[in-house]
């Protein structure tokens, strides 16, 4: 951020220069949090109606607005319309106060979230460690509404998320380690400057370990936001909204806000340490426009990772309890363990990486992927045999017949 | 040992598993919605794709109508009202009103059997929604007209043939009981007008008119 305002700053020392940099970050954190962060939560409630429509054989909400899109607008205003209402017996401090936790717990995150090379609102050296600290806020304010509700099925959702989150946050932060090892440092700017533009320079391939370890991190954080194979926090089916059952309009919509938005740190977080981030070949070196390509490949990938989750939501189905924690305890912990432990025996072995490793992983990684390919184009020639498309022909054929 | 590879088994179970079910999922996006968007995004009106039979809303034509009050009577919640005198002067049957009461109606159809032009008949309209009961008290007579008399010789009105060919051929689509005539004796009356009128199909004559 410094070096990229360095440029627009000229000439001014000492003081000014530091108010300079404070008015940079603090324009850039605000642009940041009001005009993409708060409107991304919104459009990407749009966004995952519409594709798990599309995966339903329906068609989602299209009416409002082009395609649809300003559904999100719709809905928002019709949540700060409603009514704020506050049980008589919840603890009224403590129930007013929850979505604002819940609420900074999420946008904090944001302050590490390195968008280029230089539009990140704040380098930390300990950038992937203030992430992980910040978002285990959300488990408080989770919590607090649970508690101060006084309702037994919000309680029940804000102790299942403190459950679930505190449990998952042991093999997220244990398969960020690979990553970290592989780079020598905490800092985002850092892990992404160890990896490369090409996909078999990312940490991701380095090894079948931090492939792994890839994996691992992207289900744990799945959990820790509450996402659906593990949406146990707010399972509509038993605990009607879980933790937010009590909460109506614009409070209630925090608490959504930050779920959703949650998508796009965690698509972030992934990119940043498994996927290499906004690097891309030097092709130019006017700084503006070679930040605004580095911010395009980033969105790029963590908006992919939004979609990977998304389409997850709509093939899986919500774990049990118990097998929640069995997943965490007996599978996903010492996976992880042998993720990191693997990593760095590999580490010490091969001291400046194994060429033919990383294309190896590469190879299955591919081959995974087209082999996906091949299992896609099966059950589209299935579909076709059993012939389900002519009824999608509108309703003159449904009806008549 | 074989808590260890029931341990493996359960890690490539789950993961072949998503992976099969992320498949199926994505295949989905190359397919066609099956919604039909009903009223307003549909490439033809449900009330086109229709049977011609649909029991819908009930609609007289008033040019064949016989004024011989077969449907008021058959009417089981006297949801139609007639009233029909004989002008003195003229010798004619005059239809004085004919109101339907469609928020009663209960499309049960047994007034369309027993007429024996086809004057009276559902049509493929069902969105009937309004905002008072007035207004679904459909009055079909403004003004008194005399009744239709069927002739002898067939009819040969230009204006008259097509309604009376769409009346009868109405009247011929009745779902017949297949083989043996309706035994019931309490309605011998209508089921034999009807099959009268049925019987004389194929022509534009009305038969067993009541004129």
């Amino acid at each position: 951020m410094q070096a990229f305002l360095d440029t627009f700053l000229g000439d001014a020392a000492g003081l000014e220069r530091q108010l300079g940099y404070l008015a940079g970050m603090a324009v850039f954190g605000s642009v940041v949090v009001f005009g993409f962060v708060l409107p991304f939560a919104g459009i990407v409630t749009w966004a995952e109606r519409r594709i798990w429509a599309r995966i339903q054989s329906r068609v989602g909400p299209n009416r409002v607005g082009p395609f649809g899109f300003l559904q999100w607008l719709a809905d928002g205003v019709k949540n700060i319309l409603k009514e704020d209402l506050i049980p008589t017996v919840a603890d009224r401090p403590l129930f007013r106060f929850a979505p604002y936790v819940v609420m900074v717990g999420f946008i904090a995150a944001f302050v590490c979230v390195p968008f280029s090379s230089d539009l990140i609102i704040a380098d930390l050296n300990i950038g992937i460690l203030y992430v992980t600290a910040v978002t285990s806020l959300v488990v408080v304010g989770i919590l607090m509404a649970g508690w101060s509700s006084n309702n037994r099925w919000s309680l029940l959702g804000g102790i299942r998320a403190a459950t679930q989150i505190i449990s998952y946050e042991i093999p997220a932060s244990l398969s960020i380690f690979p990553a970290v090892l592989l780079s020598g440092t905490l800092s985002m700017q850092g892990i992404i400057g160890a990896q490369g533009a090409a996909p078999w320079q990312w940490h991701m391939f380095h090894s079948p370990f931090t492939l792994l370890g890839f994996g691992l991190f992207f289900t744990a954080a799945l959990a820790e936001g509450n996402r659906t194979p593990f949406d146990l926090a707010e399972a509509e089916s038993e605990l009607v909204a879980g933790f937010a059952t009590e909460y109506s309009g614009m409070r209630s919509t925090l608490f959504f806000m930050a779920e959703w938005g949650n998508l796009y740190v965690i698509g972030a977080l992934v990119t940043t340490l498994y996927m290499g981030g906004w690097q891309l070949p030097q092709f130019t070196y006017n700084p503006v426009l070679m930040n605004l390509a580095q911010a395009g490949v980033f969105m790029g990938k963590s908006f992919a990772c939004v979609f990977f989750m998304i389409w997850l939501r709509a093939t899986l189905p919500r774990v049990r309890v118990d097998q929640l924690m069995a997943m965490c305890w007996k599978y996903m912990v010492p996976l992880a363990m042998l993720s990191v432990f693997g990593t760095a025996t590999l580490m010490v072995a091969l001291p400046n990486g194994s060429h033919t490793l990383r294309m190896a992983t590469f190879a299955v990684v591919v081959g995974v992927v087209i082999r996906f390919a091949f299992k896609v184009r099966f059950h589209l020639k299935r579909a076709r045999e059993l012939d389900y498309s002519s009824l999608s022909s509108g309703a003159s054929q449904g009806l008549s017949s | 040992m074989s808590a260890v590879t029931s341990w493996l088994q359960n890690v490539t179970a789950s993961c072949s598993t998503v992976f099969e079910g992320l498949s199926i999922t994505f295949s989905h996006f190359f397919r066609k919605p099956y919604t039909v968007e009903y009223p307003d995004r549909i490439e033809t009106r449900v009330q086109d794709t229709l049977p011609f039979r649909y029991r819908g809303m009930l609609e007289v034509d008033l040019e064949i109508c016989t004024g011989c009050l077969a449907c008021e009577r058959a009417c089981p919640i006297e949801c139609i009202v007639i009233e029909a005198t004989k002008d003195k002067a003229t010798r004619q049957l005059m239809i004085n009103r004919f109101d339907i009461d469609l928020a009663k109606c209960m499309y049960c159809g047994l007034c369309s059997e027993p007429c024996p032009t086809g004057s009276i008949h559902h049509t493929r309209e069902f969105e009937g929604s309004d905002y008072s009961l007035e207004s679904m008290m459909r009055r079909y007579v403004k003004f008194p007209v005399a009744a239709y008399k069927p002739k002898k010789t067939g009819e040969d009105d230009p204006e008259i043939m097509p309604v009376l060919e769409r009346g009868m051929r109405y009247l011929d689509e009745f779902a017949q009981p297949a083989a043996k005539p309706a035994s019931g004796a309490t309605s011998s009356s209508e089921s034999t007008s009807s099959s009268e009128s049925t019987s004389s199909s194929g022509t534009t004559d009305p038969g067993s008119g009541t004129g």
